[in-house]
């Protein structure tokens, strides 16, 4: 049984094959429709998400399964002090598999140990979001035709952007990729991925705090928010929520070929008078989050549509 | 009577960990769980060394096969293990990094599962052995020493 806790549990060949299957998905959804019929997909959500759970619910549902969960862990029994242990030793009785989003780090790792269902990690804390790693992959390549030789700006809060961290540790395996690391210097990439992902496999990147500087080399711009969530402090939030506003005007200085990405939800960092430019591609990127979670959970249900 | 002598006998069969930084022999009596063990242990401190100036000496008379011995890699890696028994070192053990280690050092990642998760084991695992760097098994918080 195979579950999902951070992008790098599939080889590169495995991911190529899940991005076929979801490419495969979109263009035959009728094929799939039935897939998963008497299948039920669990989503434990122990923080507040609209799309990465409905995401979730959506890709089962096409499949033809059916979803049940909770929203919130003031709806879950974790409010009343039940450990990740128990909870998915639980729900393991109830679902064939089961997507879960927490805020503590490593709190879906602790639900694999314990569960006899495929777990898929959908975000812990600041650490790792996989399933949006997918998502971005698919976009990247269905709107590049390619994952290799590409030039990538990744802009806002790389400290505790998880989908960040993600993206750059997938990306890593690939031919010719170079990343424009552009934040605020509080809220620069976390030294451990600088060291141990970037450094050690050579790959070249620079950091900048102008995203004006970094927009003509781009292939591809990875905009972020700055998550109110993750700081312990209002006023360090207050300070760094505006530092990046994506407008026409810098546009202006990306190549025609550049596509604007986004893990949404947006606040301010892209402007809404960017969403008409057809290099704005986020709300495609939510279309293909759900082609490719479907796909996930066929891979990891095993279940072969032919 | 020798005066500033101090005289530990010796033991038949067990353990000596010889050349432990001064100051350390405690850390490591609560590393390896020395204080539930129904055993003779002698711990010296600050005795002298022609290496180290000063070092911290602990002996340890049980089976051999008594003890796992692999955490004082991690605590230090310099530490001579002299293996006894009938009162002769048979063998010096030598000490690498643990792979894994399991409840010896916590994570302080205030957003990590372990913070709140009753029952939990706190793991770290090695994952670069070059630079000697554990990472919580959780949220890959890495292990930053005291020294």
């Amino acid at each position: 049984m195979r579950h999902l806790m951070s992008p790098l549990d599939f080889s590169v060949e495995e991911l190529d094959t899940l991005l076929d299957l979801a490419q495969d998905i979109e263009a035959h959804p009728e094929k799939y429709a039935h897939a998963c019929e008497g299948k039920k997909l669990a989503t434990l959500f122990y923080e507040p998400s609209t799309r990465t759970r409905l995401s979730h619910e959506a890709a089962m549902l096409n499949l033809g399964g059916s979803v049940m969960g909770f929203a919130s862990s003031d709806s879950s029994s974790a409010s009343k002090g039940e450990s990740v242990a128990d909870t998915i030793r639980v729900i393991s009785c109830y679902a064939d598999i089961c997507a879960m989003r927490h805020p503590k780090e490593g709190a879906p790792m602790v639900a694999c140990q314990h569960s006899t269902i495929p777990v898929i990690n959908a975000g812990d804390g600041g650490h790792q979001h996989p399933t949006q790693t997918l998502t971005d992959l698919l976009t990247i390549r269905n709107l590049k035709g390619r994952l290799c030789n590409m030039t990538i700006g990744l802009c806002g809060d790389l400290k505790f952007g998880r989908t960040v961290h993600s993206l750059i540790n997938a990306l890593v395996r690939y031919e010719g990729i170079r990343f424009i690391l552009i934040s605020p210097e509080e809220l620069r990439l976390p030294e451990y991925i600088r060291h141990d992902v970037l450094d050690r496999n050579n790959i070249p990147y620079e950091e900048v705090v102008r995203l004006e500087d970094a927009l003509p080399q781009l292939d591809i711009l990875y905009m972020t928010r700055v998550q109110k969530e993750r700081f312990f402090n209002e006023e360090d939030y207050v300070r760094m929520k505006d530092f990046y506003i994506l407008d026409k005007a810098k546009m202006k200085l990306a190549p025609e070929d550049m596509y604007v990405l986004h893990p949404l939800p947006r606040v301010n960092e892209i402007s809404v008078e960017v969403d008409d430019d057809p290099r704005a591609a986020y709300f495609r990127q939510a279309q293909y989050g759900v082609y490719v979670r479907m796909a996930l959970i066929l891979t990891l249900l095993d279940i072969h549509v032919d | 009577m020798v005066k500033n002598t101090l005289n530990v006998g010796s033991i038949s069969e067990g353990f000596v960990l010889d050349h432990i930084e001064a100051g350390r022999s405690m850390d490591i009596y609560k590393y390896l769980h020395l204080d539930k063990l129904d055993c003779c242990v002698a711990i010296i401190k600050n005795a002298k060394s022609s290496k180290m100036g000063k070092k911290d000496i602990i002996k340890i008379e049980c089976p051999i096969d008594f003890m796992d011995l692999d955490i004082l890699g991690f605590i230090d890696h310099n530490i001579t293990v002299n293996i006894i028994e009938n009162e002769k070192i048979v063998e010096k053990k030598q000490l690498r990094l643990p792979k894994e280690i399991k409840n010896v050092i916590r994570c302080k990642n205030p957003r990590c599962i372990t913070s709140i998760e009753q029952g939990l084991d706190h793991v770290f695992v090695l994952t670069d052995e070059e630079n000697q760097i554990y990472r919580c098994k959780y949220c890959e918080e890495k292990y930053r020493r005291r020294r």
